[in-house]
Order: structure tokens, then sequence, then C-alpha cells
């Protein structure tokens, strides 16, 4: 059907993208499903025993864990440092905008090796903390900074706030300035008026950048591998493990598809959270 | 005039976390580019002294050049397939009222959802169900798959803020949809598609899930290369590249925003 609308174009230009996608994208994914239900890697029955392996072990059930525990740890350090960098935007001029702005996309577009290859440099042993806190006299030895949890949560953090202050940014922007106006004429203070308006107000871009934190610090597979070390074991490493060192695709395949329902699971929990929460905001 | 404590603090809290924040991000790019102007053999900071013979070294490590023309290559082809194949998938999609339309939207934009490695092993996989070794060809597929949403979201926001009384009108006095698309939409909408391809040909370059499984041995790309001398050595060349990578990103992130406002796009 040709539309009569000029401004209207043919569905069928979708088609190629569609394709390719359904070709290189779709079939990839539902054969790495039907590897997961593969008994024995050289082949051979289907049924469900890479998943039941996978749950089964508390080794398994350790990594996974870990891997959502860490990004809720980062999502919630992100909120707490991105929120404030979001409202002095708002409430700056365009001076101060675009350097802020600047600053926060420069992390966003560097190199993933580059940004995780200077957490190596400052969390080091003659790292820049470590050299700062012995000449202060701080500490006597270099402290272990580097592959550990608390090195990592802000090395992630680093990489991941531009996602977490973008729709920051864009949530407190739309909030009218007279609400807050109005909260402070009736009598209520900065700190009053911030908890009980601002930021239940703000709640779709503190979920929308909940949510694009949390999805991209659980898959960090560089900067956990360089920042967290061979000590810690998250769900990326381990797929890569299994995969590529162990050859074992079934389980490698199971690992990913756990993964992936984990990740779907929280994009979900957060989509879900956010249409509550847009109801809420627009009430 | 007495005091507003509440107000102050309000402020100086928000005012000392968001400098807090604000270094936070800046201080690593700072950090590599100090230490690769060193004059000495480890990354220490600060460094013992200032020289540019970590640069000089640079210009002799071959297999770093020939890691970075390989990713360059692959970046500018994924580029260009995810700007031809995104960007007709956008005019499809983007003003259409139709429930496809938007079922087609969510698929389109569901690679950037799923964990990178799992599709590269699952490429991998199905590389290699068919018979087809990984090669040039297979990364570049792999990596448009995961590119390819970048142009459709930048270039679907870039034609729904087109005003349509623009295409009314030339259809009006008589142009086809052809010359309509070329003279009025194509320029109007090229700045969204620039930005798309901007993000999409920066991603490739830095992509290291979905390369580790689908290049062949003989194809050595930059970011993976970097990582396995980072996971051996810290070798102070790979500070003097970043500090090169880190000069050419921003470069093109200050020509982007002029001709696309980019930040704007992102935000």
């Amino acid at each position: 059907m040709s539309s009569a609308s000029p401004t209207a174009y043919d569905m069928k230009l979708a088609l190629p993208l569609t394709g390719f996608l359904a070709a290189f994208f779709a079939a990839p994914l539902a054969l790495l499903f039907l590897l997961s239900l593969q008994v024995d890697p050289k082949g051979g029955g289907y049924g469900l025993s890479q998943y039941t392996n996978f749950l089964g072990d508390l080794f398994s059930l350790g990594v996974l864990g870990s891997t959502l525990l860490l990004g809720l740890e980062v999502t919630a350090l992100c909120l707490l440092l991105g929120y404030p960098v979001a409202w002095i935007y708002t409430r700056s001029g365009p001076k101060v905008r675009s350097l802020i702005i600047l600053i926060v996309l420069l992390p966003l577009l560097t190199s993933v090796v580059v940004r995780t290859f200077a957490w190596i440099v400052i969390l080091g042993r003659q790292g820049i903390v470590n050299s700062t806190l012995l000449s202060l006299g701080l500490a006597e030895t270099p402290l272990k900074l580097l592959y550990t949890q608390g090195g990592l949560i802000v090395a992630l953090a680093q990489v991941q706030m531009p996602l977490t202050i973008l729709p920051l940014i864009t949530a407190i922007g739309r909030i009218d300035p007279n609400l807050g106006d109005a909260s402070a004429s009736l009598g209520a203070g900065q700190w009053r008026t911030f908890v009980k308006i601002m930021l239940p107000l703000s709640l779709p871009g503190i979920i929308a950048g909940a949510m694009l934190t949390y999805a991209a610090s659980i898959t960090a597979f560089i900067t956990q591998s360089l920042v967290g070390g061979g000590q810690m074991l998250f769900m990326p490493m381990y797929l890569y493990q299994q995969a590529s060192t162990l050859q074992n695709w079934p389980f490698a395949a199971a690992i990913s598809i756990i993964f992936l329902v984990a990740v779907l699971g929280v994009v979900t929990l957060f989509n879900l959270l956010g249409r509550l929460s847009r109801g809420y905001a627009n009430a | 005039m007495r005091v507003d404590w509440e107000a102050l603090s309000f402020r100086l809290a928000m005012g000392l976390v968001a400098f807090v924040a604000l270094v936070l991000l800046v201080a690593p790019t700072a950090v590599v580019i100090i230490v690769s102007f060193t004059s000495g053999f480890s990354l220490r900071f600060p460094p013992p002294g200032y020289s540019l013979r970590w640069y000089g070294e640079l210009l002799d490590a071959w297999q770093l050049h020939f890691a970075a023309m390989n990713s360059l290559k692959v970046a500018a082809w994924t580029t260009g397939l995810s700007v031809v194949l995104g960007t007709m998938a956008a005019l499809a999609i983007a003003r259409s009222p139709k429930w496809s339309a938007k079922l087609l939207d969510s698929f389109f934009m569901s690679p950037l959802v799923l964990p990178a490695l799992a599709f590269g092993l699952a490429g991998l996989m199905f590389f290699s169900a068919l018979g087809l070794p990984v090669s040039p060809m297979t990364l570049i597929i792999g990596h448009t798959v995961v590119c390819v949403p970048y142009l459709v979201r930048n270039t679907v926001a870039a034609l729904s803020q087109l005003d349509p009384s623009l295409l009314e009108c030339s259809a009006s006095l008589g142009a086809d949809r052809l010359y309509t698309f070329r003279r009025i939409t194509l320029p109007l909408i090229l700045p969204g598609i620039l930005a798309g391809g901007f993000i999409a040909f920066m991603s490739s370059f830095d992509n290291v899930p979905v390369s580790l499984f689908l290049r062949d041995a003989a194809t050595d790309m930059l970011p993976i290369r970097m990582w396995q001398d980072l996971e051996g050595k810290l070798d102070v060349t790979i500070a003097a590249l970043s500090g090169v990578l880190i000069v050419f990103t921003v470069a093109l992130i200050m020509v982007m925003e002029r001709l696309t406002g980019l930040s704007r796009r992102l935000a």
C-alpha cells in the first residue's frame, strides 16, 4: 500500500534491518538456547541438566549473587554522586552547563580499556591514592586497593555514572520550578522541599538511570576483569572462562541464558517501577 | 539578617557531593595524560620527570599500529552498514502509528539490553554451526548487530522532531517523494544520523566482548591488544597510546558537537 501522506515512509524500508537482525541476532540467540539444553558437550541428548548443574552448585550461585550485588552497589553509588551533579546542572547558567556536560560525556565516550587502565594507575601500589596516603603519613605501607570490591565499585561508578546523570538531568529539568517556590512559601525548608517534592517528582529519571547503570555494570567485562582481578569472579568472566578456556559450550550457553534472564528480569522490574513512578509523579 | 541554615546546609551538601562526583569523573582521564609523559619506566604518580619518550616508543610499536588499523577498518565498515540499515529502518518506523512499528522498534533496540558477551558466544556458535569460519566479515556482522541500535534511536529521534508540514509543503509544491527526501528530510535529519554514526563508530572501535568471540586469530583488535597487555604487565606505551586515543576522542566530540549538537542528543 503506498500511503497518500508524504510524511509516512513505506514499512518495507524496515525489511533489510529486520532480516539482518533475524539472521544474525535472533537466530544465534535461539541456537544459544538450544545448545544450553544439550546434556553432553560432545552432543547427544537434550535436557535441563546444564541448568540444574548451575542452580545446584553453590559456587555458580555465588557468582550470580555477587554479580547482582555488585550492580546494586554501583547503582547506589552512582545515584548518590550523580544526583547532585544533575541538580547543579539544572540550576546553572549556560557556561557551567556546557562544562558539566563535557565532563559527564568524556568518560562515556573514552575507550573502556583506557578508563579502566587509569584506575589501575590510580589504585595501584604506587598509585596516586597510595602515594598521597604515604606522604601524609596516613598509612605506613601501601594499601591494597586494586583487586578489591571497593576499588571495583568506585571504578565502575566512574565508568557508568554518565548513564545515571543524563536521564536525571532530563527528569529534574521537567519539574515545574513553581512547585519548589510553592513549597517554600508554605514554610517548607530546602531539605523538606527536596525530600517531599523534588525527589518523588524525579523518580522516573532515577529509575531510568538506575536501570541503565545496573545493566551496564553487571555486564562490564573489561572493568571487572582488570580492576577486580582474578580473585573475584562475576558472570561475564565466568561465561568467558567456560566458553573459551574450558570449551564447555553447553554450560557456557546455560550461563549466558541465566545471565540474560537475570538482566532482562532487572530491566523488566525497573520498567515496571518506572511506569508506577510516572503515574505517581503525574498524580 | 538571620542566616538560613537549612538552605545553606542544603546547598553546601549538594555542591560538595557534585564536586566530588565531577572530580571522580575527570580524574582518571587526567591521570592517564599526566602519566603518559613520564620519563620513567613505571606508572608511578606523580612521575619522576617528564619526557616524550613513550610517545616515541609508540611510533615503533608496529603490533599496536596493526591492531589499530584493524579496529579502524572494522569500525568504518560497521558504521557504514549501520547507517544504511539503521536509517532505512528508522524512516519506516519513526512516524508510523502501526503497532508493528512499535514492535519493530523494540526488536531493533534489543541488542542494547542483552549482555554483549552472551551475544558474542551465540554468534560464534551460529557461524560454526553454519560452517563459516570466523573472519573480518563475521566480526563486522557482529559489531553491526550491537551498534545499529544507536543509528535507529538517533534517527528516529531526529525524524520525530521534523515538522511534517515542511514535507506537506514540499509535496503540495509538486516535489516527488524522492526529491523531498533528498532536499528536505535528509538535510534535516542528517545531524541525528551523524550523531548515531559517531556513537556506533566509537562503540565498535572500543568493542571487546563481541570481538573476543568473532575475530579470527590473525585479526588483532586494538582494545583486545590493550586489555591483554594490561593483564600481563603495566606498559607505559599503553599510557601514551591512551593519551593519543583521549585526544582523538575529545577532538571528535568537539567536531560532532559543532555539527550535530551531540550533547543534546545524548541527554
